[in-house]
Formats: C-alpha cells, structure tokens, sequence
C-alpha cells in the first residue's frame, strides 16, 4: 500500500518539522512496516511549465511522424519545439519542458537543432516525468485544469513524499489513505480528522427509479448500496488531481468514472464497481454462479465459474464476479451515460475463494478478503456521488441499499488484564486514551470496549491488549527472563542421533543436507520395488522434475556426489541424516474439527493416526580413495568392507548387538551387500553400489554405501559391566578348513559357543582363499580367560577342541595341519 | 699395602676415564684400572695371602679404593652416553613440516551445528527439544494455529500439498504444529523449542530455499507475560550474536499469537529482520485445552539459514543447499 505525504496531510495535522523518516519511524513502531520511502520528483527540475498548443506543422518526410509545434507557455513569444507524439490538437493543454530542465535519468533539455528545425524544449509524457508508466502520448489536461505559463512541478504536485508500506492481513483498514492517516497520527499523537465524518451528514435525493439490489445468501453479503446515475457525459476528463493522486499510488488514470471508484477505494478502503445501466436488464442480485459457465472479466479473460462463485447478476447472467473483478459485458464504455455504482460489503471468505478459484487477486479483493468496515458501503458510495457529480454532468437519480452493515460487539475488558498480559504497568486511564485514539467506544465505568466499525479484528481482551501495546510501544514493555524451569536434557535418541554425526564426522565424512524430493525414474534406477518404491506425490510440486518424497537417503547422496565430482573432487565421504517417505498407509480424508475447544480424544487420535510415518535415516557414500595420495604414498581405494565397517560403528556406539547377512538389496551390489539384524529387524544395510548405478552417476567403480534406520534401533539397555579379570590369558590359535560359502559369522559363532564361558574373545585373524577345491581357511586367535585362576594347560586345550567339535558339527570345518 | 699406591691409582683411573673420548677408549680404560689385572684387583687378590689382622685394615682401604674408581667411571660413562645419544638423535632429525595428515577432512553441515548450539542453549535454560513430522496434518500445521482454510494469512506462506488434497497433508510450512503435538500431550508448564526443516513453494535463490530450517520456541506457564518473551528473546539474540547485539520487536501479525511482533536485530551497524513472535492466542491455547484463566504462553520462531547467513555472513543460499564439500568443510564441527 502506498500513502502519499501530501494526501495524508488531508487527514493528519502534519507540522513541517516532522521530517519523513520520523513518519517512516512512527509508522514501524506501531506496526507497519514501511518498505521503501519514495521521493517523487527527486530526478527532476525545471523550468517545466504549463502550455497551449497554438499550432502544428506535420513534418512529412521522415520515416516516423514528426511534429513542429507552437506553444504559448505564457511567454511574450511564441515557443516552438520538435514533437514525435501525435495524440494531441491545436488548443489543447500540455507540459512542456524548457531548455535547462533536467529530466528523470539525467536527461538534460537544451534548445536544438534536429529535423530541420530548432527544437527550443519538449513536450513531455507522464512516463519522462517519472510520474508513471503511461507512454502512449504526451499528457493533456482539461481547460480549466491547469494555468498556461504556471509552473508545472507544483501544478502536478510532482514533489512528493510516498511510503510504501506493507499491510499485514488483519490490517485491512490500512488498506487505505483513511486508514494509514489514522495510524500515521496515532503513531506521532497528532491531530487526525476521518474523512468519512463529512460523508454522514450528505443525503441525496431521488429524482427517479433505480436499478434493484437483492443480497440472496445474507451470509455472502451484509450490505447492499446501489447508486443510479443519469446524464453522465462520457467526454468529461479526470481532474488533473484526482489522476495525479492515482498515478502515486501505482495505478492508472483510466476513465473518470472509472478513476472515481479507484480514487474512493484508495482513499476510504471500500472497493466500489460502476456498471453501465444500459447494459444491465432488470435488477441487481447478488447470488451464487449457481452453474459451471464462461464469464468474461473486465481484463479481456474468459473463465470458467465454479457453481460455488459469488456474483453479482441481474435478472439474466453474471455481470461481476463479486468483490473481485467486474465482467466485460457490463463494463463502462465510452458511451456510457447511466450509471448503477455498487458497493457492497461481502463475506471475506466468499471474496477470498473466488479469488483464489480463479488465481485473480485484484485491487478490490484484496481489500475485500481483509474485511471492509461495513459502514462504508453508505459513504463510498456517497463519495462516488459527491465526486462525479461534481466533476461530471452526472445527476444522482435513486439509490437502493439491500441488507444492513453488520458490526462486531462489544468487549468487556478487565482493565487489569492487559498489563497481567503485557508485564507492563498501563493505568486504567491510558488503556482508555489509546483505545480511544485508535477508534474506540470506551466506558470507562464498566470498561465495555465498542471497536470501530473499521476493526473487525478487534473481538477480545487480547486483541485489545496488542492495539495498547503497540501504541504505548513494544519498547516499553522490559525484558525479564522467565522462571526457569525444571532440569531438561536431550532425550536418548537426540543423544544418538548427535553422538553419530560427531563420530562420522570424526571419521572423515562431510554432512550434507538434500531437498527429499525424487521422481519415478531415480527410483527406478536405484531399484526399489514394491514398498520401498511406494511413496506420496506433491500436488503443486516446485518442479515436475521432483514431484514425489524420496524413499531413500542413497539417491540424493550420489546426486550430491555427482554434483562435488562434476565439481573436480575426486575422493570423498559423505553423509545425510534425515526423514525418508515410504506410503506405508494409504492417506485418509482430513480430520478437521472446529478450533476453540480441545477435540475429544478420539479426534486427537485420528488426526495423530492420519499422519503417516517417516522413517528417520542416516546414510554414507563412501567415493574413490579412502585417503588422498601424497608423497608418503598410494593409497586403496573405499570398498564394501569400509561401509559395512561404518554400518557395524554405529550399531556398536548405540551399544547394540547384532548379526549379519548377505542380502540382494537395492542400490546395493546383489552379492556385496550385507544386512545387519537387530532383534530380529533388518536395521541396516551396506556394501558396494549396484554396478550400473555407479556407470549411470559416473562414480568411481566400487563405490560404497551405507544406511542405517535410526528410528528402527531398539534402545539400548543399561550397561552392566563384569568385573576386569585380572589372571593371565591365554591364547590359542585355530586354523579351519570350510567350504567358500560358509560365512564366517557361522563359523565364529559355533566356536565361540563351543569354547565355552572362558572364552574371552575372539578374532579372525587370516582368511586364506587359495586352497582350491572349493575350500578356504579361517584363522582365529581365542583368548581364554578365568577370573580365579591361571588357567592350566590341559584346560586350554580342551576347550579348544570342544570349541574346533562344534565349529566342525555346525559348519563341516576341519582344522588346518599344514 | 701402601695407602699411597692406592691414591695414585685412583688418580690416574680418574685422569684415564675423564680423557677418554668415546666409549671405546673409555672401555680399554675400565679395562686397565679395574679390570682383572688392574694394580687394584691385584692388590685385592694379595689380601688372600695376609694375615687377619692385616687383611682386615687393608682390605678396608682396597675397597675404598675401588668404589671410588668405580664412581669415576659411573661419571665418564653417563657423560659419553649421552654424547653418543645426543649424536644419534641429531642424525634422525625429520622434516616435521611435511604434510601428513591425508584422512579426509569431514564436518558437521552448518545447519546442524547451529542447531545444535541452539539446542544446547536451551536446553541450559530448562527448555525440552521436541520434534514432529515433517508431511503434517493440516490441521496440526494451519486449522489449530488459528490459520483457517479461507483466511489470507494461509496464502502468505505457499504450501506444498501432498495428493490426494482431500487429505489435507501438507509439507509443513513453519515448526509450529510441534508446537500444538506439544501442548496436545503435555500439561503446562512447557518449556519447549522445535527445530526442524520446513516447506515452501518458493524458487531456489540467493535469499530463498523451498526447503529450510526453523527453530520455533514455546512457553506456557503461570504468569508468563510479554516481558518474559523480551527477556528470552535477548537471551537468545545474544547466545547467537555476541553480548553487543540489541533486538527490538515491531508490532506484526501471525494468526496464532496476539499480541504478535517481528523481531530485529542490530547486528554490523544495521537492523536485520530474524523472526516472528508474540503471545500464545488464546484460541490456540484453548484448542489445546489449556486453561487460559490459569496459563498464558510465548511462542517465537527464526530461519536456521537465515540465522547462519546473517552471523557467518553467507551470501548465497545455493551454497547452503547444494552440498559442495567445499563449503561444508569449512566449518568442521562447530562454527
């Protein structure tokens, strides 16, 4: 919203000291934030004067047309320039910039010589003033508007201080110069005079039968004015203030009845539409569209009207789509010579989903979906009348109200809340001072609050407390901490999450941070099927590209991979931790109660249960070296083992037990890929990338991963430590002959369960696959250990082959002898 | 037995061992006066062929003799030691300067370390660090923030839906429905914040990311007034920027809270807009069955990225999303 200086002084006492920025200030204080503080005409100077055309001379012979014109710019002698723009006539008023002016963009005016003739200044366009974007001529004024020989800086007030400021959404009244004039004298406690005060006394009388106004629904609309005018001569121009004001407020001059609804919209915040009667048969209703129909808004658009849209018809089809924008069958024209001027004020909600069914946000709606002060129907319409009348031919014949301005009620106030609310002591008195200012009712004696007919918003103590706060000033209010509360701490699970990005982070493994977005072809590639491949869709996705939630942390790992090696990095290790968005549940309809009260628990239930889950993940990618290669010498590149080791680390620092498998698991290698079981659950897998993956992504061959689903991991018991033994150990090797596709595990396991409750540990400490025959040995070191005593010879001895018996029965493996 | 004789022995074995120059000549020294045919060990085997009450004064001075020889020798070789060793070490002198450590350099991304460091500083306060899903229901997200379906205010921020819409999930657009599962689970007092990614339909640029990180912050307890949110709030601002930074809160609007405030920061001699806060509305209080005659609330919300580009200074958003190694890994694990 914008708010020129010179029309806020209209309504605020503004003394000349008060500079813009203390405006600017005073603004922001209260809550509205300027975002830029515009000085109009800073890029101009004079002399730009006021002038007659007196006569024309068409310059032929070039290739555009090329004018030779003579001015009076109430000089002695007549003052003749070259003039490329054609939209003007002998007599009519223009500006004319004379040799010395300068011109936004630094455009200096000097006498010339240019088409065979000496050019001794411009005519100017509004857009070379700066004033606006209307390039399709020079500017002509009206007889009577302007004075030949005046200067024409002030004459269109160019000089002006314009704030840009932004509206926040219950704020709809600030929608207007009324609006920000008020908080403008709010803000600075200067003197403030509402523009609608001088409405309340007009009353016109009816010299004939108006047009008809019918609200069907009072819920779509409270109240209904309806204006018919007559006599209107189509040929009368804005006044020359009116569009000036228009333009600084970055819209345009169109028509005048056309600028009067703007120019009352803007200054009182209630959007108004003319019709042209003629085009209008019997009454005005306003209705729902009722059925799907083509409808053509005054923006040239045809559109499809959804049953549920608000219009305002009359007895035959949708002339308007209501609060939003008029349609083009109805539209003033330059004939138009009977006028039914409509303002209504509609339901917010009703604007607002026309609005956002036909992705039309305008001017009127808004303003509209914000909430308009229902009084305003009467007197912006009254407004019209006054102006039009008074700038046209136009005569007032009758005017027709359906329905009655419905206003918000009155709140009882407990003076005392506001500063339990606000720690800050307000007196009783100041509470009803600024109340008062911002518009209030106030009793003092019970403390009933009457809101202004302009605050919808304002319907409890609260609200009432944030319009005192914001008055008084935010900055009064102290800053004291709050009693602290009770000891609080991470919970286990934070503590996890934290103690496992630290270790790999440690470890040589960067985080990165991926958007969770994926299509149907990356999860394709990667192999995902069935469940894991199921996942949700975005409706309004930011790009067709990445419509679906990723079902997998490894996907976007390699594209950020890619992106490093396109990049020139060539080894490297990173990891993501975060949600993944598997559909495990089919979505249900939404569960939406009513606010104000504490659903009931079943409702709390179903809306708690209608959220699916979202399984949280960490994931590595493990590319090329595992180190770099320097002068101390080659280094190996990452392999499956290093992400499996990575997968087992962060099993071991959540102090969990677990066994592993091998597993044909996408993205993985089908035969390099191990799954790791906690419980009985598959909580991780790792191992080498599928081959054609790692081709598709151009990684280095071998490139490893892992994933671990955090939130599958059990928590871990408290640790109950054994005591430390302290009598010696003792240590045997065992070298074992199995088949190649016994699994080490298997074979570890049924030592260890063999050797019995001295073993102490246990290490694989050779594997040797060069045998032949289809057979490979295992080497491993046991250490046995007895917590009373040294463990004697024969001891030893039997519990290693006890430990061999079992390892042999389980898995067929023969000791080593050679 | 001549105490003499034993005195010039042990005078020429001093001079003998104090000349040596290496441990080689001190050797043949040893050798010469304390070894077996040394005057001294000779001396001594002769104590065998006297008579006891000779032997004994005599054997006396002998072994006076060699412990004093021996004590000189002690010296000399401690002395040569220590020049051999000195010599060896100073022949296995390495450049120390040469680059070693070739691991690969990891780190936390910045998000996560600020994250942290915001947690850690709440959780001093006695604030719990809760946490939510990040596809919510739309009532979690807008309905029970008192943001209804047709109110302007769900138009200022662009949701991403998930289909079918009659579901009314949505990628949720602020940490706030932590906020509501919070206050739907536990009785006050709440001491709680929630960081977390969020949602919105903006354009990847140098300013914006369709996805990004909020920490939002809640407190209901007996009492709690606007004051206590300025008391948070500067506690908070300058946990973040220094003991120097100043905050002001400009009167705005969310849904949720009244009265509601922007909150700034002058930080490197300008003001920069880090967030939103204000007052618990009562409605949202009341939706979450809390007795708002008993319990008033704050509530108060700032970007991750926002917060990290204004305090490192970072310039572009792309930098914080793409992933480049580059990037991340200058910040190690702390910031």
């Amino acid at each position: 919203m914008r708010a020129p200086l010179s029309w806020l002084r209209e309504f605020v006492d503004i003394p000349a000291n008060i500079t813009s920025e203390q405006i600017s200030d005073g603004l922001i204080r209260v809550g509205f934030e300027v975002e830029e503080i515009i000085e109009a005409g800073a890029g101009l100077t004079g002399p730009l004067k006021f002038a007659k055309v007196l006569s024309i001379e068409e310059i032929t012979e070039f290739k555009k047309p090329i004018r030779y014109v003579g001015l009076d710019c109430g000089e002695k002698e007549t003052r003749y320039v070259i003039c490329g723009a054609t939209n003007f006539t002998v007599g009519d008023l223009i500006v004319a910039a004379l040799p010395g002016a300068v011109l936004p963009g630094d455009f200096h005016i000097a006498a010339r010589e240019t088409y065979g003739k000496t050019s001794n200044g411009m005519i100017c366009s509004s857009r070379e003033l700066g004033l606006g974007d209307d390039h399709s001529g020079i500017m002509v004024f009206a007889e009577g508007d302007v004075e030949i020989g005046a200067d024409a800086i002030t004459g269109l007030e160019i000089n002006d201080t314009i704030f840009d400021i932004a509206v926040n959404p219950d704020r709809g009244y600030a929608l207007s110069i009324r609006g920000v004039a008020r908080e403008v004298a709010g803000s600075l406690n200067l003197k403030y005079s509402d523009p609608v005060d001088a409405l309340r006394k007009i009353a016109f009388s009816d010299s004939g039968k108006g047009v008809t106004a019918k609200i069907e629904d009072p819920n779509s609309a409270s109240v209904f004015y309806l204006r018919t005018l007559s006599n209107f001569d189509p040929s009368a121009k804005t006044p020359m203030w009116m569009r000036r004001r228009i333009e600084k407020m970055g819209m345009r001059s169109i028509s005048l009845v056309v600028d009067v609804t703007n120019y009352v919209m803007l200054e009182l915040g209630q959007p108004l539409h003319a019709f042209d009667k003629a085009k209008i048969s019997g009454g005005l209703t306003i209705k729902r569209a009722g059925k799907g129909q083509p409808f053509t808004t005054l923006d040239g658009q045809v559109r499809q009207l959804d049953p549920d849209d608000l219009m305002v018809c009359d007895d035959k089809q949708p002339l308007a789509l209501a609060g939003t924008m008029g349609g083009q069958s109805s539209e003033i024209s330059e004939s138009t010579t009977d006028i039914a001027l409509e303002a209504v004020r509609f339901d917010p909600v009703c604007v607002a989903r026309n609005s956002r069914r036909h992705k039309l946000s305008s001017e009127a709606s808004r303003r509209l979906e914000r909430s308009v002060d229902p009084s305003l129907a009467e007197f912006a319409s009254a407004r019209f009348v006054q102006l039009l009348t008074a700038h046209s031919s136009a005569v007032h014949v009758a005017t027709v109200v359906a329905g009655e301005p419905k206003y918000a009620p009155v709140i009882k106030l407990d003076p005392a809340f506001i500063p339990k609310l606000l720690g800050l002591e307000v007196s009783k008195d100041e509470i009803a001072r600024v109340l008062r200012v911002i518009g209030c009712d106030v009793d003092e004696k019970s403390f009933t609050v009457d809101p202004p007919a302009w605050r919808s918003d304002l319907l409890t103590q609260t609200d009432l407390a944030e319009e005192v706060a914001r008055m008084i000033g935010y900055d009064k209010i102290p800053s004291i901490l709050p009693p602290r509360p009770k000891h609080a701490s991470l919970t286990p699970t934070q503590k996890r999450r934290r103690a496992i990005a630290a270790m790999l982070a440690a470890r040589g493994l960067a985080e990165v941070q991926t958007f969770p977005f994926t299509n149907q072809e990356t999860i394709d590639q990667m192999g995902f099927v069935g469940d894991r491949a199921a996942t949700y869709r975005i409706a309004n996705p930011m790009s067709e590209e990445a419509p679906l939630m990723r079902v997998h942390l490894v996907p976007g790992l390699i594209e950020v991979a890619a992106r490093n090696i396109s990049r020139g990095a060539k080894d490297f290790a990173i990891f993501e931790m975060g949600s993944i968005f598997r559909s495990s549940q089919k979505l249900t309809p939404a569960v939406s109660p009513e606010i104000g009260s504490r659903p009931d628990a079943k409702t709390i239930a179903a809306i708690y249960a209608s959220v699916p889950p979202q399984a949280f993940h960490v994931a590595g990618l493990l590319v090329g070296k595992t180190e770099s290669e320097d002068w101390q010498g080659k280094a190996r590149s990452y392999n499956w083992q290093d992400a499996i080791a990575y997968a087992q680390d962060i099993l071991q620092l959540c102090n969990l037990q677990w066994t592993i498998k091998r597993s044909d698991f996408a993205p993985w290698h089908p035969g390099r890929c191990a799954e790791l079981i906690v419980d009985g659950k598959a909580v991780a897998h790792a191992g080498e990338i599928h081959p054609r993956i790692i081709a598709k992504y151009g990684l280095p061959e071998r490139s490893a991963a892992f994933a671990v689903g955090l939130s599958a991991l059990p928590d871990s018991d408290i640790v109950r430590p054994l005591r430390v033994g302290t009598m010696p150990a003792a240590v045997q090797d065992v070298a074992l002959i199995v088949d190649s596709s016994v699994s080490a595990q298997d074979v570890e396991s049924a030592l260890r369960a063999g050797a019995g409750e001295l073993l102490e540990s246990i290490a694989l400490f050779d594997r040797y696959d060069k045998i032949g025959d289809g057979k490979i040995s295992l080497a491993f070191t046991l250490t046995f250990r007895a917590s009373d005593r040294t463990l004697t010879g024969a001891e030893v001895s039997a519990m290693r082959e006890s430990a061999v018996l079992a390892a042999a029965k389980a898995t067929g493996a023969v000791l080593r002898t050679n | 037995m001549n105490p003499a004789d034993i005195k010039r022995w042990i005078a020429a074995a001093e001079t003998a061992f104090a000349s040596a120059k290496d441990l080689d000549e001190l050797k043949a020294a040893r050798l010469a006066h304390l070894g077996d045919k040394s005057d001294i060990s000779l001396a001594n085997r002769a104590l065998g062929s006297m008579a006891a009450d000779e032997k004994a004064s005599a054997g006396k001075i002998i072994g006076e003799g060699k412990a004093a020889i021996t004590a000189a020798l002690q010296v000399a070789t401690a002395k040569l030691e220590a020049e051999r060793d000195a010599k060896v070490l100073l022949e296995e002198i390495v450049d120390i300067t040469l680059p070693v450590n070739r691991s690969h350099r990891g780190g936390l991304h910045p998000i996560s370390i600020i994250k942290n460091e915001i947690s850690d500083f709440f959780i001093e306060q006695g604030y719990s660090v809760e946490e939510g899903p990040e596809l919510e229901s739309g009532w979690l997200n807008f309905d029970a923030l008192n943001i209804p379906a047709d109110h302007p205010a769900r138009t200022m921020q662009d949701t991403f839906y998930i289909e079918p819409v009659g579901s009314g999930m949505v990628l949720r657009t602020q940490t706030s429905p932590v906020q509501i599962r919070s206050m739907l689970q536990h009785e006050p007092p709440i001491y709680m914040i929630c960081p977390g990614r969020t949602f919105r339909a903006d354009e990847l640029d140098a300013t914006h990311s369709p996805v990004f990180h909020q920490v939002e912050g809640l407190v209901v307890d007996k009492g709690i007034t606007m004051a206590h949110l300025k008391g948070t709030l500067d506690n908070f601002a300058q946990a973040m920027f220094g003991p120097d930074v100043t905050t002001r809160l400009r009167p705005s609007f969310f849904p949720f809270t009244e009265p509601s405030a922007e909150v700034d920061i002058f930080f490197n001699g300008r003001w920069i807009e880090w967030g939103g806060c204000g007052m618990v509305n009562p409605i949202v209080l009341q939706t979450c069955g809390i007795d708002t005659e008993v319990y008033s609330g704050f509530a108060f919300g700032m970007g991750l990225e926002r917060t990290l580009m204004v305090r490192h200074n970072v310039t572009d958003m792309h930098d914080i999303v793409e992933g480049d190694l580059r990037f991340t890994r200058q910040f190690g694990v702390g910031l």
